[in-house]
């Protein structure tokens, strides 16, 4: 049934029916009790996604996935482990899909050069608009 | 120069729409797949979640015979469109193995006893927690481990009779 | 019967449009020609096209004011009417069913891309009549291939045999006040640029760029853009109290849509500028227009064929897909090309001194086109990765350290471009004039790193610049007889200033914002910031056509009086939705926000709690923005109609 949330129009807008009847797990919905763990386990879940949803991190999603993922984003946190190796984890699991940051590689590159190769591209137009400096 | 700069919109616009019509014509799956497959089942060690069927670790897999993981829940609805295909692939042999997502006793029981029961153990997943380290994204979904515990192959969604085919064939190869 | 006559006055209306163009090319032709026959000629044909653009407009406004009064009926022997409304709905979301779906929605497009037509041909006065009928023409021919996709691909009249007794109902998450008219006022963003669009096609056909042109087209651009910013506040909002988790902005595709043309859109209001004043810039502007209209098709486009998920998306439907498609190719090639054809007889316009107003202004149009650069690439970018058979995501983490760089030094641009005088200005003159504004950012910086130290860098300096920019934009009105400076001088300070304010949200939005998270009893409580929330009861409660649960939350803050606040879960059942209705509490310092999540077996509800001081800046922000270019336009449109009386009467 979860799967049929794809094909809903607005992700938010869950069906009725569509999750289990168990409540969400303990750490879904609650914070860790280290203001400085939760800071970072917070900005971990930023940049994953949440794998049945339409394009949300599963910092803002009410799918119970999204739920248990962030309940094993902060366990793993509260073990001691680094957001990297968790989200090397993730992505062991569900590719780069999961990452919101994608990581810069040869499919990448362009992307993340996009910026600098704009401006330069950018700033040899914009010269075209100004007259040489006259002596 | 100047004549090169004033073709370029039109140029990079042709790049767009031919990216944009490829995706239109040859829409990309949806589907999230598992990064999983072609490696060793992750460690897994769930209880059991009914009274007669012991739970899923890791080290029964991989003991020489293929076997088939399904993903499966009592309250998915897609999970009791399957249940006949999979009553249909144990009759033909196949050992079946399967992760309860987010469910009770009660539940399971029912729906075993309701849609038939092809599975020979069911681990309880109450947080999700095996089905993550599967790279699974939803229910149902079914995986063909091989002889040596690796994961082999991955079917998304329910199993339906015309799948029946490519599983077997999977399994026949996992061997 | 009304449905009959709804789709006879959409083919009207198209007919209308044929018409349109082919008088537009003879109005276009006679205006080349001379002597007194070809000009008596040319204004009856003036004439003509004028009338006949206004028709068209009308009629169009006619079919979709007639898709609405069956929405109100409820006639469920309308497809579209019976998939979308249901007769239990309230009035207000009946109208809006009219555009929440797909048919309506571009029949609503349409209607507006007729109704802007038709505006120019009513109000436009000064432009050279071959210029004007070339517009009027290009509008028409855009209209004529909307006309056929709603006719042929997207009819929004077709019956249904037999009727049924009930609809389906609309998405619950569309049933609010807010999201139903946002689509109306971004549709008018969206498709208010199709006549700066018109407008370069008219001058690029006809040769016709320079000041007067630049003149005539930028209430129109101004107008759009207006729209365009109230349509994403508003979105931006909408979001914000509707997904029930804090966040205003996601670097979603259908929100990039939207982001896109007004980036565009406000380069262009800059480079118009230039070219009204400084006779510069002429090609670079007409690409411009040529490229926000573009946007706006591609933002539709993108979200109506569901080729890029999105959480906003709407039904995935290939078919429409590539006739939007084919559109797209015809007309943003077809004028691209034309772009390629004529432009190297554009000649380049004036050049410019590095430290001018001029200078200025190119900078901010550089910027803009970057950061518009990099949202469109990387909106399409895994598009493009998955023709190449990879999977991947981009989001927030790619385009705010890809953007927020860019974004500084445009803030800085913003500040100091208004500080400028045009043609040359003195490095040392701008550097003494800068003094205030780089005071107070520099102890704004000075305050808030202290209080946050290193870690939040990049908030810490959007505070820092906001304060910077807060400053130097008022500064225009320094030595001004404030009572005789010019609305649209009013108008620019006011939506730099508004850039500061939402700058400022946006930075104590990420800096400073409390999360609460918890389950709690009935009778139990919990802190957020400055807040103890008592959560009082949770009881069931319905709406006119939907049933949930309520929770009473008892608030106060330190000593303050106790105020409640109800956060709601909703359960819609036609079609069956749950939805989260958060409740905010707007304070001078900021917004709590409050959000009712489910309840265990245990008697626990959960709550999810946020206190985020200032976040209200950043619409209020936007809501100054908008206001400065309706200050900007009513300022332009007076001064255009005095010169032109001035005109008259010389």
């Amino acid at each position: 049934m979860r799967r049929l949330a794809t094909l809903l129009v607005l992700v938010a807008a869950v069906p009725a029916s569509a999750d289990s009847k168990l409540p969400p797990s303990a750490l879904a919905y609650t914070q860790l009790r280290d203001p400085v763990q939760e800071a970072r386990a917070k900005a971990l879940m930023e940049t994953l996604r949440c794998v049945v949803c339409q394009g949300q991190s599963i910092a803002d999603s009410d799918a119970e996935m999204a739920g248990d993922m962030r309940a094993l984003v902060r366990q793993r946190i509260k073990a001691g482990e680094q957001p990297a190796q968790i989200r090397r984890w993730m992505v062991q699991r569900y590719g780069d899909y999961v990452s919101y940051d994608p990581p810069l590689s040869w499919s990448t590159a362009p992307l993340w050069l996009a910026p600098l190769v704009l401006l330069g591209f950018g700033a040899l137009l914009a010269r075209r608009a100004f007259a040489k400096p006259r002596r | 120069m100047r004549r090169l700069l004033i073709w370029t919109p039109l140029a990079l616009f042709a790049i767009v729409f031919a990216v944009v019509a490829s995706g239109l014509l040859k829409p990309g799956d949806r589907l999230v797949h598992s990064a999983m497959v072609g490696k060793p089942l992750p460690q897994l060690n769930l209880p059991p979640i009914t009274s007669d069927k012991p739970g899923i670790a890791t080290a029964d897999f991989g003991r020489g015979k293929p076997r088939l993981l399904n993903i499966f829940a009592s309250w998915c609805i897609p999970c009791i469109a399957e249940a006949p295909q999979l009553m249909k692939l144990r009759k033909a042999g196949v050992e079946i193995d399967a992760v309860a997502i987010r469910d009770t006793h009660d539940g399971v029981q029912a729906f075993l006893q309701q849609y038939g029961d092809p599975y020979a153990r069911i681990g309880d997943d109450k947080a999700s927690t095996a089905q993550l380290a599967l790279g699974s994204s939803g229910v149902p979904e079914t995986f063909v481990i091989d002889a040596h515990g690796r994961i082999t192959y991955q079917h998304i969604g329910d199993v339906r009779e015309e799948h029946i085919p490519e599983l077997l064939a999977q399994l026949e190869k996992a061997k | 019967m009304i449905a009959e006559l709804g789709l006879a006055a959409l083919w009207l209306a198209a007919a209308f449009a044929v018409v349109q163009v082919l008088l537009a090319w003879g109005a276009a032709k006679a205006s080349r020609v001379t002597g007194e026959r070809a000009a008596i000629a040319g204004v009856e044909l003036m004439r003509a096209l004028r009338l006949t653009t206004l028709v068209q407009g009308l009629l169009a406004l006619l079919s979709f004011l007639l898709l609405i009064v069956l929405f109100i009926r409820s006639d469920m022997s309308v497809v579209l009417v019976a998939e979308n409304s249901h007769s239990m709905k309230p009035l207000m979301y009946k109208v809006a069913g009219a555009w929440g779906n797909h048919e309506g929605s571009m029949l609503l497009w349409v209607t507006i891309l007729a109704m802007s037509g038709a505006g120019v041909a009513l109000f436009e006065r000064r432009l050279a009549s071959g210029t004007l009928a070339a517009t009027l023409g290009a509008q028409a021919a855009i209209g004529l291939g909307f006309y056929a996709f709603l006719a042929f691909a997207s009819n929004p009249f077709v019956r249904l045999n037999p009727a049924v007794t009930e609809g389906q109902g609309l998405n619950p998450l569309l049933q609010d006040p807010g999201l139903a008219f946002h689509p109306p006022t971004l549709y008018l963003g969206y498709v208010g640029l199709s006549v700066a669009f018109s407008f370069a096609v008219g001058a690029l056909v006809m040769r016709d760029v320079g000041p007067a042109f630049a003149k005539a087209m930028r209430p129109w651009v101004l107008a759009a853009w207006i729209f365009l910013t109230i349509g994403i506040t508003a979105g931006s909002y909408w979001a914000y109290y509707e997904l029930g988790w804090g966040g205003w902005w996601f670097w979603d595709p259908v929100e990039n849509a939207s982001l896109m043309p007004w980036l565009a859109a406000t380069a262009l209001l800059h480079s118009v500028t230039v070219l009204a004043t400084r006779d510069g810039l002429r090609a670079w502007t007409l690409m411009l227009a040529v490229v926000a209209f573009s946007m706006s098709m591609i933002g539709t486009f993108l979200v109506r064929s569901g080729i890029l998920v999105s959480v906003h998306a709407f039904a995935v439907d290939p078919t429409r897909g590539t006739f939007i498609l084919g559109l797209l190719g015809l007309y943003i090639g077809g004028a691209l090309a034309l772009f390629g054809a004529r432009a190297g007889t554009v000649t380049q316009g004036s050049t410019f001194q590095l430290v001018s107003r001029e200078g200025a202004l190119v900078l901010n149009n550089l910027l803009l086109s970057v950061i518009l650069g990099v949202v469109f690439i990387g909106t399409l970018y895994p598009l493009a990765a998955q023709a190449a058979g990879v999977q991947l995501s981009i989001g927030a983490p790619f385009f705010n350290k890809a953007i927020a760089p860019v974004a500084l030094v445009l803030v800085i641009a913003t500040a100091v471009g208004p500080l400028l005088r045009w043609r040359r200005d003195d490095l040392n003159v701008l550097l003494g004039k800068l003094l205030w504004p780089a005071s107070a950012a520099g102890v704004t910086f000075a305050v808030m790193f202290v209080m946050t130290g290193a870690t939040h860098l990049l908030t810490v300096l959007g505070l820092t610049f906001a304060a910077g920019l807060a400053v130097a934009s008022v500064l225009p009105l320094g030595r001004r007889k404030l009572l005789r400076t010019p609305l649209h001088i009013w108008g620019m300070v006011a939506a730099h200033l508004g850039m500061a304010v939402s700058l400022a949200g946006m930075a104590a939005d990420s800096a400073f914002t409390l999360e609460r998270l918890a389950a709690i009893k009935v009778g139990d409580d919990v802190t957020v910031g400055p807040y103890r929330v008592i959560l009082a009861d949770v009881r069931p409660t319905i709406g006119p056509n939907w049933s949930g649960l309520e929770a009473r939350l008892s608030v106060r803050r330190g000593d303050g009086r106790p105020f409640d606040l109800f956060p709601q879960q909703r359960f819609f059942s036609t079609p069956p939705t749950n939805t989260n209705e958060a409740a905010i509490r707007t304070m001078v310092d900021g917004q709590l926000y409050t959000v009712l999540g489910q309840g265990d077996d245990q008697g626990r509800w959960q709550l999810r709690l946020w206190w985020k001081p200032f976040v209200t800046l950043i619409w209020l922000g936007g809501g100054l923005i908008a206001l400065g270019g309706l200050l900007a336009l009513i300022g332009r449109v007076r001064r255009e109609r005095r010169q032109a009386d001035a005109e008259t009467y010389a």
